[in-house]
């Protein structure tokens, strides 16, 4: 791949791998933008940018992971995702071969989803100036009739539910990218959360304070940021959160913990207390939420600290956490 | 006296005394010495202290009386005299209490004293087997009083009215109790829960008996009842860190550890610390400290010990009495001082809960000691030391430290004091967190200071930083191990280049990786790391801390022997896959921290593999040296490091046996880090060499190095009004945050960057 003069004939290739990837009608209409109609009811949009390395890892690549991300950020606010946007930044050099597996896998994930990529952009620049490809998606989705879910909704004693194990993410990246070798090979969760939320919206829908999904920073950094907004604490329950053997084996060889480890796949939702059981139910019943748990609680707390009660007994203040998990014992 | 006695002149002076000087006796000591010196005039607190007028004929001399008569409790910092005319007055008054912005401070905690001993067993005195007899050169200060000036008013005795005898004894100049804020007696005061004799039969039962004491609750049981210690280990949920026992006095104590005169004084002291002894063989519970050679020792110095003890004499005659006493703590969390506190979350822990009227304002923990190379040095500093200043000895602004996130302290500075909080714990849990918040708040209060700017680590995540961020102020961020080095460079007041050996756990560096065996050269302008321990793989973060089996992996891995980890460090179940890891070449974080190649020495020797407590590994291996000796070639110096792959290789060759092992690695760390630090020292050409971190509380190493250095023509500097472990970090943030300010170094101040 190169950048600059010669790229008219560049420009014409880069973009045939992906109108061929993503092919829906509004790319094929090849206008700088896409039209829709929408019907009535309030619109949610949102954007987001993904830089991951490596670009490809058990489970997904940065591709998939932009479509999944996008929908399931619209899906957080109880909104079914309806068309995404993507935007390239690629480094000169970077291997075509590459860029078509990204936009194949990205092609695919929107259409499992049912929620087309309508519009894009794709710019080269200089090697070094970039790592690799830098995806941005957008989305817009419309709001599920009659739900308004907000950060600052979050009152004591409302359940915390957990729609699935975590860790998968971070650590299916992180092994591939130390070159790790276990017994059982741990994937990415990285999976579009939209038909689960309508599940949950179906079953429980007004008892739904908000949903979240962990994903950088992971269910600690998710947790603190709930609580911050809506000035509460958390008590959660170590034993409740759901998290697969060789992820905890692996956080445990590299002494990571799982509460800050990146998902790709899982929401938190905060339910008013009557309604969590509907809830968990409803979720259980979904291919994505079979392993869906009640991890804790919503506890007034003026320092709004998340908690947890250790295996060992105790209470722990789970924070967030800036940038990499760093050693604290002197 | 050398000058003639009775001068002819009347001269009138003003004495402004500085110092600890409120709540100690000092004004009736003034009015007593005036009187005997027939001098008029007056003495009265005053926000900057105790200010004294005297006129008379032997005015000139009184200061000198002054500074060498002072009551054992009171500290003199300075004293200003100004000459003035004679006004003619014939009398010596006290004068009532002026109020205004303080200058001086609350005074630390004490034992009870020899005085009110000898009330509390004299039945004739109406102090008879009173739990609560104190005066002004004994009890509470600190952990009762609230906020300057110090009167009865502020303190937690407020709500109890004097009695008349109190009032009486209160009152008057010539009485030990004049202005004793905390006085009180059987009629007015304070009262125990329970009788006395009915704990003692508890104790004497095998009960584990929660008692509130001067800073806190207590757990108490017999030192001497296996099963008693087995269950409060059980319900404590504290496998195997040691406890601390406590005894009635000197004489108890000499039956069950050997004592050196040093540790005595220690023991004996106002503050009556924890000081940690050799045991001797045999005389307790060998559940009290498994695995450790030293126990922490503590005499009974609140009057409801002494009663406790003497009842308890009465059960066996043979034996001193000697029970375990613990801070009632739920784990992690700081100790109980309050009553509803104490109900809600000791009752799973104490058979019985005995409590008093009395409130802990401010909680402190006992203090933890021990000698070493001849004088105390601090593990924990609390009880009895706190608010004690520590002397910068220059003006400087007002700086608050929020320490490190274990064994949190903080330490705030007022003109050029610095006072160190008590021990706060690890920041790691809600009740601790508020713990150092409610610690803030109290020193400020009791120092009544405006504080300018805050201080801390440079560790992104550390609670304690965010707790500096907190406050508005700007903020001076200082590397961990300069503040360790910062800290013994301020309380010795060393002057110019000063070489630091800062021998530690972990500290963020200032390049982000593990920082923790590092050698700073600190000037007055700025400081710089001149070289470091020999880096060894830190796999698993602060997993690595707690499981030393996995230093001991990368220490062979980085000695080049990593086929011997299967067979040395016997089986654990995370061993294959981390050797797997090494052999497929993952490069886990590095460490240049001493305290982890102790984990790796202590994994290797057989010694210890996954710790129950935080330095477990350590400490065990400490316990088991016999004669520290080198290993010729255990060690090589190349561009400022220092590797001791070699002594790891040889610690492999097993046969020898694990107090070989400890034999040999204390002696070669010694001799190599002497080495290392002449060179490092030769090269910035200062003799002082600071030395610090938390490996500097292993009492072989830190006496052993001290007298290495000296052998080497230099000067070694110990932690001594601080501890050398993370609880000293604190005084080290606000002592060089206070240089940097002052040097205006604004460059070192906060300018926000993209991360
Ligand atoms: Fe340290
Ligand atoms: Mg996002
Ligand atoms: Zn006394
Ligand atoms: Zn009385």
């Amino acid at each position: 791949l190169s950048h600059g003069a010669g790229g008219r004939a560049m420009r014409q290739l880069i973009e045939g791998i992906f109108h061929e990837a993503f092919d829906n009608e509004w790319l094929r209409a090849g206008n700088d933008q896409s039209a829709f109609a929408v019907s009535g009811g309030r619109m949610v949009m949102s954007t987001d940018g993904y830089v991951v390395s490596p670009l490809f890892f058990p489970g997904g690549n940065i591709g998939s992971l932009a479509v999944h991300g996008t929908i399931n950020d619209i899906a957080m606010a109880a909104a079914r995702p309806l068309y995404l946007s993507a935007s390239f930044i690629i480094e000169e050099g970077f291997p075509l071969a590459d860029l078509k597996r990204i936009a194949d896998s990205m092609g695919v994930a929107s259409r499992e989803a049912a929620v087309p990529i309508i519009t894009g952009d794709t710019k080269v620049v200089e090697r070094g100036k970039a790592d690799g490809v830098f995806i941005s998606t957008a989305g817009v989705g419309r709001v599920l009739d009659g739900l308004d879910l907000r950060a600052d909704a979050a009152r004591p004693r409302d359940a915390v539910i957990l729609s699935g194990s975590i860790g998968d993410h971070g650590v299916a990246v992180m092994s591939n990218r130390e070159n790790l070798q276990f017994d059982a090979a741990i994937v990415s969760d990285s999976a579009p959360l939209h038909t689960l939320v309508a599940m949950m919206a179906e079953a429980g829908g007004r008892h739904i304070r908000l949903m979240r999904d962990p994903t950088r920073g992971g269910l600690a950094a998710t947790l603190n940021e709930v609580a911050s907004q809506s000035k509460v604490g958390f008590h959660i329950d170590e034993e409740a959160i759901p998290i697969k053997p060789e992820v905890a084996a692996v956080c445990e060889l590299l002494g990571l913990d799982p509460l800050n480890v990146a998902n790709e796949g899982k929401l938190v939702a905060v339910a008013a207390p009557e309604g969590a059981e509907a809830i968990l139910a409803a979720m259980r019943a979904h291919p994505l939420g079979r392993e869906a748990a009640l991890i804790g609680h919503v506890v007034a707390d003026d320092y709004c600290f998340v908690q947890m009660a250790t295996s060992f007994g105790g209470r722990r203040v789970v924070d967030w956490l800036t940038g990499e998990q760093l050693p604290r014992i002197c | 006296m050398a000058q003639p006695a009775g001068s002819e002149v009347r001269r009138r002076f003003r004495l402004r005394v500085r110092g600890t000087v409120q709540g100690v006796g000092f004004r009736p000591f003034v009015y007593r010495l005036a009187r005997k010196m027939r001098l008029s005039g007056y003495v009265l607190n005053d926000s900057a202290g105790v200010l004294i007028e005297i006129e008379g004929l032997d005015a000139d001399d009184f200061s000198k009386e002054l500074r060498t008569q002072a009551p054992p409790l009171a500290r003199i910092d300075a004293v200003d005299l100004l000459e003035l005319a004679p006004v003619g007055d014939n009398r010596f008054e006290i004068l009532d209490s002026l109020a205004g912005r303080s200058a001086t401070r609350i005074g630390a905690d004490a034992a009870i004293c020899e005085e009110c001993q000898r009330e509390l067993n004299d039945p004739g005195s109406r102090f008879f087997g009173y739990p609560f007899v104190n005066c002004t050169q004994c009890g509470p200060r600190f952990t009762i009083t609230c906020a300057l000036p110090y009167d009865r008013a502020q303190t937690s005795m407020a709500s109890f009215s004097m009695c008349g005898a109190c009032a009486a004894d209160y009152d008057d100049p010539e009485n030990r109790r004049f202005h004793a804020e905390p006085i009180a007696c059987p009629d007015c005061g304070p009262r125990l829960s329970h009788p006395v004799a009915e704990l003692a039969a508890r104790l004497e039962g095998g009960a584990i008996i929660a008692l509130k004491g001067v800073g806190g609750f207590h757990l108490l049981c017999d030192a001497r009842n296996d099963a008693a210690i087995d269950l409060l280990r059980l319900r404590k949920a504290r496998d195997q860190k040691p406890f601390a026992v406590m005894v009635r006095d000197i004489p108890a104590a000499r039956q069950i550890a050997q004592l050196t005169d040093a540790e005595e004084e220690l023991l004996t002291s106002a503050a009556s610390p924890i000081v940690l002894v050799e045991a001797l063989a045999g005389q307790l519970s060998n559940r009290i400290a498994p695995s450790l050679r030293r126990i922490g020792l503590i005499l009974a110095y609140a009057p409801a010990h002494f009663l406790l003890f003497d009842e308890l004499a009465r059960f066996s005659p043979v034996y001193p009495p000697a029970l375990v006493a613990t801070s009632a703590n739920p784990r992690g969390e700081p100790l109980i001082a309050d009553n509803m506190d104490a109900e809600l979350r000791l009752s799973a822990v104490a058979d019985l809960i005995v409590t008093h009227d009395r409130d802990i304002i401010m909680r402190a923990d006992d203090s933890v000691m021990q000698v070493i190379d001849g004088a105390p040095a601090f593990l924990r500093r609390a009880r009895g030391f706190v608010p004690e200043p520590i002397d910068l000895g220059e003006d400087g602004p007002s700086v608050i430290a929020t320490g490190a996130d274990l064994k949190n302290t903080l330490c705030v500075t007022r003109g050029s004091e610095a006072f160190l909080s008590q021990h706060v714990g690890g920041l790691d849990n809600r009740e601790t967190i508020r713990f150092q918040l409610e610690a803030a708040v109290h020193l400020c209060s009791i120092l009544d200071v405006k504080l300018e700017f805050a201080a801390c680590d440079l560790h992104p995540d550390f609670r304690s930083v965010r707790m500096a961020e907190s406050f508005g102020l700007p903020v001076v961020r200082v590397q961990h191990h300069l503040a360790h080095i910062a800290a013994v460079a301020a309380e010795h007041r060393l002057a110019g280049s000063v070489l630091g050996l800062a021998l530690d756990g972990y500290g963020f560096g200032t390049d982000g990786s593990s920082w923790g065996g590092e050698m700073l050269a600190v000037e007055r302008h700025g400081w710089r790391r001149l070289g470091s321990l020999m880096q060894l793989p830190l796999p698993g973060g602060d997993r690595a801390a707690r499981e030393p089996w996995r230093m001991g992996v990368a220490a062979l891995q980085a000695a080049g022997r990593i086929d011997l980890a299967l067979s040395l460090v016997p089986a654990h179940c995370g061993m294959a896959q981390l050797t797997a890891m090494f052999s497929r070449g993952v490069r886990p974080p590095v460490t240049s921290s001493l305290g982890r190649l102790f984990d790796a020495a202590a994994a290797i020797s057989g010694t210890r593999l996954v710790q129950t407590y935080e330095g477990q590994a350590a400490m065990e291996f400490e316990a088991l040296v016999r004669a520290p000796r080198c290993l010729p070639g255990g060690y090589a110096i190349k561009n400022g490091v220092l590797d001791f792959r070699p002594l790891i290789l040889r610690l492999t060759e097993t046969g020898s046996g694990a107090a070989d092992a400890a034999d040999l690695f204390h002696g070669t760390l010694i001799a190599g880090l002497a080495a290392w630090a002449a060179k490092g020292a030769t090269n910035l050409g200062s003799q002082q060499v600071a030395l610090s971190g938390g490996c500097m509380t292993n009492r072989v190493l830190a006496a052993g190095l001290a007298q290495a250095l000296r052998q080497h023509g230099l000067k070694p500097y110990l932690p001594r009004l601080a501890p050398a472990n993370d609880g000293g970090v604190a005084l080290g943030q606000a002592a060089y945050a206070r240089q940097v300010i002052m040097n205006k170094h604004a460059s070192a101040l906060e300018s926000p960057t993209c991360a």
